[in-house]
């Protein structure tokens, strides 16, 4: 087991061989290719799994291997592997194997599969990539692959305009945290002068305040763009154009994990400075109650999740905000099981039922019981619901920020009733009373049940592996805060009657409703994208309108072809110009070489 | 021992005179021979990448006296910053010519400028004897001037008069730095290793770069002397701009590499702020400007500048990582932007028009075609894990690292990083994906030939971006080795 630990590197190579072979035979496979593809998410799952087992007994780095690449310039790269990536992998090995398996069944039928999956493979490696790296280059270089992979899954369906703009969205979106980040690992190369973490670290407490501020908060940035927090939250519920599947795997368990994990990785650096962790605390719990608000307004079950996602993520920034990166790790794997439940659960409801339109659901718990079933464990622990995952790790992430500022504390609380209220909602509408839609709703095959019950079970019990979980991630595990506890329970059982009520009648046409207003808004996402486009798209396409017709043809060309001509009349060679006359040419080459040449000769003649 | 370097550079000679002695009566023996003969070049040129030595500086060196009175000689050597780019031409020769392969216009005519063009290209990279680096810089306008004029398309004489004089402008003031530094007592000498030992003093210096600049710059281009880049590469045959966008504008910016940065060290730290200024306007303007284009080669070729520019930025911040950068993107962007106008041209071929609004859905009807314009368009916006990666980064660290360049200017560059993104995936977006238009419809898929061409330029982009040492094995040392000289002036 000892022998496996030393081969990390496969945990990147395996799955991207998968993506490779998958890609160039999906179409023989047929059927069989989900299994295929199974394959790479199983190996790292396996690798995960054995190196969770070490890391339980041995703290800090297990296994790690290095290669210089650039001796003049000092640029190495490597992998190293502890208890945080450990975790990591079986996260999202696991995570990505049960969305393969259950792909399958949803996906059957489609043309393309064999893209879907090496898209899915892929994206594996990736993300393999990005948490076994040892340094900012292998995490940068993962960082951007998971974003290709997201672009390619979101666009599947290619031939939708809606799909492919929301792909574009999101790269795009995510790109301009990356830009932040690129900046951040230029600024630390030229402080450190090497981009291994074990280096930086090490170095961090040399560094001048107002630099690790500013390193710390472009990385900040990167983070806020591939966890869609505010300002670039946007690109994540047109993500949703995407096969649910990968909302589930990518959008909602691990890629969008990675800016936690980023944080949590560099903590040793991030936490020196305290503007960036307020910063952090401030931008999380803001996102937290703004997402979780635009959670109750949506109709598409998709959308719900995606803003709840949102609004999730901001819990976790929270806690990274308030210094408590071993509660935002603990959330982060607890919302990766009981969120990817949930979508999956969507997925299957969508699947069953035909449509994403919560009005068009209703009374599913009957035609679909284990997806109905799995459904309330998820959504009880998002609710925050105890024991189910998310009531400990949403009290640790509670408890951490009311000790950092009670002020944002309570906004967090009031983020949580939401959050009981809009998964109330939509637990009611679309698996309660009467059914509303059209169709003959029915649960799907095995291949899709499997999956649900696996992440079920992780959403009802991974709450009690507190304790480890903060430990492998080699930090600390608090109490349970008893009163936090019960205000939030309270909070949570209050939220989730409230929302019960309000699914009561919603499907009925309310324009007259006085709070349409705000529901249209929050339905809109708050109008983040009308603000983005009249801000920045409309006034980026218009400037470089201008620049080309105005600037580059009207004044730098112009200036070009105006002292071709001005040279042309002094020289009043015309004549032999338009002829083209090669000798002219030659001649004018050697009389200009030669009138500079005698001016420069005079300039330099001091010299 | 061969002269394995004058082999390299005068087999295409050899090839352009046969070729354009061949009979009228057979016009399919010229790219028969043409074929054949940049194949054989490209062999050549890995017997010679085979037989290099990584740590070796100059090597293969051929130096024989030449005009003995003026003390010219013939004075060829690759080392690891020049032979990436000797590759680079040797491969995309082949490609040249069988992208070509539909020329029926004076086709010996073509072939032999074609091949004129390689000879021209070649010895650029390993002339060592100023002289010699001049003619054949020279030597390479006036078969690009014939392949625009002749073969181009609607404007091509506009465009190629504009190629030709902005280019010949660039060249008569280097010419004077050229003959500046023969007259100077401290350099008397066209030998480029001699005069890079000869300490000249620093005001001298400063005058002799800006006339390099300036022939330099125009090739690169550079913000502001960028203009005729669109119009030749809207006018040019596929094969024209395929070499002009990988060979061409590299000729610059390795001019500053071989020239600038060795033999006028002081100059080079002195006029640092402005070139790298002037790279990153090129950077933003040059992303920006493409984001409006409808044509999709004048967005490639605005592409271009803006990439252009992390290269002059690289340059300018003299550092390890920033000259590693300056290389890899310009053997990078070669390969990828060859891709670029490849696929262009086959987009072309079959639907008539390179007008962006009027092509989309590519990806229903030509799958492949489709795929591989999304791969170089990913390759381009500088993909981690693809080619053009790497000198991005570099270039963009080696810049911030530098003491020559305020932070604020990387800031900047990096905003291209993100226009670049913008205006390729938006592209991509509105060519390849979406519903199909009718100008797609019925369209064939590429052929066999077609995948053979792009198939090594894919795999090199992999590979390199994978792999970063697979090209930086070669020009690290070479670039601690000009370093090392520059510090000891």
């Amino acid at each position: 087991m000892e022998q496996l630990l030393s081969y990390g590197w496969t945990t990147v190579a395996l799955p991207l061989a998968v993506a490779v072979v998958v890609a160039l035979t999906g179409r023989l496979t047929g059927r069989l290719t989900p299994y295929v593809a199974a394959v790479a998410p199983a190996w790292v799952l396996l690798y995960g799994a054995v190196a969770l087992s070490s890391a339980i007994d041995a703290p800090g780095v297990l296994a790690s291997g290095r290669t210089t690449w650039l001796a003049e310039a000092g640029l190495s790269v490597g992998w190293a592997v502890d208890g945080l990536t450990a975790l990591m992998l079986v996260v999202v090995g696991l995570v990505a194997m049960l969305v393969m398996v259950f792909s399958a069944g949803y996906m059957a039928g489609e043309s393309g599969l064999a893209r879907y999956f090496a898209a899915l493979s892929l994206f594996t490696a990736s993300m393999s990539l990005l948490v076994v790296a040892d340094g900012f280059v292998g995490l940068f270089i993962g960082w951007e692959l998971v974003g290709v992979c997201s672009y390619l899954l979101i666009g599947f369906w290619f031939t939708k305009p809606a799909a492919a703009k929301a792909a574009v969205k999101a790269f795009l979106t995510t790109r301009v945290g990356d830009v932040g980040m690129l900046l951040a690992l230029a600024l630390l190369w030229r402080e450190v002068g090497d981009l291994s973490y074990e280096a930086v670290f090490a170095a961090a407490g040399g560094i001048a305040p107002g630099v690790l501020t500013a390193a710390s908060l472009l990385l900040l940035v990167g983070a806020i763009g591939k966890s869609a927090q505010f300002p670039l939250q946007i690109w994540l519920p047109d993500a949703m154009e995407g096969p649910t599947p990968v909302s589930a795997l990518i959008h909602a368990a691990t890629m969008v994990a990675a800016g936690v994990f980023l944080i949590a990785r560099t903590w040793p650096l991030f936490s020196l400075s305290a503007d960036a962790l307020a910063v952090t605390l401030a931008i999380g719990g803001f996102t937290a109650v703004a997402a979780a608000a635009a959670a109750i307004a949506q109709r598409d079950i998709k959308k719900v999740l995606a803003y709840s996602t949102i609004s999730q993520l901001g819990f976790m920034f929270a806690a990274l905000g308030a210094g408590a990166w071993e509660a935002a790790v603990f959330h982060l794997v607890t919302h990766a099981a009981f969120k990817a439940l949930l979508f999956l659960a969507s997925g299957s409801v969508i699947h069953g039922s035909g449509t994403q339109d919560l009005y068009e659901m209703g009374g599913l718990m009957r035609s679909m019981p284990v997806t109905g079933v799995t459904w309330l464990l998820g959504a009880g622990a998002l609710a925050g619901v105890a024991p189910l995952a998310g009531f400990f790790s949403k009290d640790e992430v509670l408890h951490a920020a009311w000790s950092a500022d009670p002020a944002w504390a309570v906004v967090l609380f009031v983020a949580s009733a939401f959050t009981a209220f809009y998964t109330a909602r939509t637990t009611r509408l679309a698996f309660f009373g009467e059914y509303r839609g059209s169709g003959h709703p029915h649960e799907g095959g095995l291949d899709m049940r499997a999956p649900l019950l696996v992440l079920g079970a992780g959403a009802a019990l991974l709450g009690f592996f507190g304790g480890p979980i903060a430990e492998l991630a080699g930090g600390h595990h608090g109490e349970l805060d008893l009163t936090v506890a019960a205000v939030s329970s309270v909070i949570a059982l209050v939220g989730l009657a409230a929302g019960w009520v309000s699914a009561r009648g919603a499907t009925a046409p309310r324009d007259e409703a006085p709070y349409a207003r705000a529901l249209e808004w929050g339905a809109a996402g708050w109008k983040a994208d009308a603000a983005v486009d009249s801000l920045l798209v409309r006034p980026v396409n218009a400037l470089s309108r201008v620049l080309d017709a105005r600037v580059d043809r009207g004044v730098v060309d112009r200036l070009a072809e105006g002292s071709a001509v001005l040279a042309r009349r002094l020289g009043s060679g015309l004549a032999a110009l338009q002829s083209g006359d090669a000798q002219w040419y030659a001649i004018m080459t050697g009389a200009g070489a030669v009138a500079l040449l005698a001016l420069v000769a005079y300039l330099g003649r001091g010299l | 021992m061969l002269p394995l370097l004058t082999m390299i550079v005068f087999l295409p000679l050899l090839g352009a005179v046969v070729t354009a002695l061949l009979p009228k009566s057979r016009p399919d023996l010229p790219r028969q021979v043409a074929l054949g003969v940049t194949l054989a070049d490209l062999a050549l040129v890995a017997i010679l990448v085979a037989r290099f030595d990584v740590s070796g500086g100059f090597q293969f060196m051929e130096r024989a006296s030449w005009v003995p009175e003026a003390g010219i000689q013939y004075l060829m050597a690759v080392d690891g910053i020049s032979l990436p780019l000797l590759f680079l031409s040797a491969l995309l020769m082949p490609i040249a010519v069988i992208a070509s392969w539909k020329i029926d216009d004076r086709p010996a005519f073509y072939f032999a400028m074609l091949q004129l063009l390689a000879v021209g290209m070649n010895g650029v990279f390993v002339a060592l004897d100023f002289v010699l680096f001049y003619v054949f810089w020279e030597l390479v306008l006036v078969p690009m001037y014939f392949m625009i004029a002749l073969w181009g398309g609607p404007r091509r004489e506009y465009a190629a008069i504009k190629f030709f004089l902005y280019t010949l402008f660039g060249s008569v003031f280097m010419l004077v730095g050229i003959l500046a530094l023969y007259l100077h007592p401290a350099g008397g000498t066209f030998d480029m290793i001699a005069l890079a030992d000869s300490g000249l003093p620093a005001g001298f210096q400063w005058w002799v770069f800006a006339a390099f600049f300036l022939g330099f710059a125009v090739k690169v281009p550079v913000f502001p002397f960028h203009t005729w880049l669109p119009d030749a590469h809207v006018e040019a045959p596929t094969a024209g701009s395929v070499l002009l966008a990988g060979i061409l504008l590299k000729m610059g910016t390795y001019g500053f590499v071989r020239v600038s940065l060795p033999i006028l060290p002081e100059a080079s730290a002195s006029w640092a702020p402005f070139v790298a200024l002037l790279g990153v306007i090129s950077i933003v303007y040059g992303a920006a400007v493409a984001f409006a284009q409808t044509d999709l080669k004048k967005l490639v070729a605005y592409s271009s500048v803006s990439h252009m520019g992390f290269v002059m930025l690289g340059i300018a911040a003299g550092t390890a990582e920033g000259l590693n950068g300056a290389v890899a993107i310009m053997f990078a962007h070669g390969v990828i932007t060859g891709m670029l106008f490849l696929l262009v041209g086959m987009v072309y071929e079959r639907t008539r028009t390179r007008t962006i609004a009027e092509v989309s859905g590519l990806s229903k009807q030509a799958p492949v075609a489709a795929g591989m314009l999304a791969f170089a368009s990913f390759a381009s916006l500088g993909l981690p894990g693809l080619a053009g990666f790497p000198g991005e980064f570099l270039s963009l660290v080696g810049a911030w690292r530098s003491e020559l360049i305020a932070p604020g200017y990387v800031i900047v560059a990096a905003i291209g990083v993100l226009l670049a993104a913008a205006y390729m995936l938006w592209m991509v977006q509105r060519v390849v994906l979406g519903t199909q238009s009718g100008t797609v419809e019925g369209i064939t898929d590429l052929t066999r030939v077609e995948i053979a061409i792009l198939v090594p330029l894919v795999v090199i982009t992999i590979g390199m971006g994978v792999y970063w040492s697979s090209l930086l094995r070669y020009v690290d040392p070479a670039v601690g080795a000009l370093l090392a000289s520059m510090g000891a002036m």
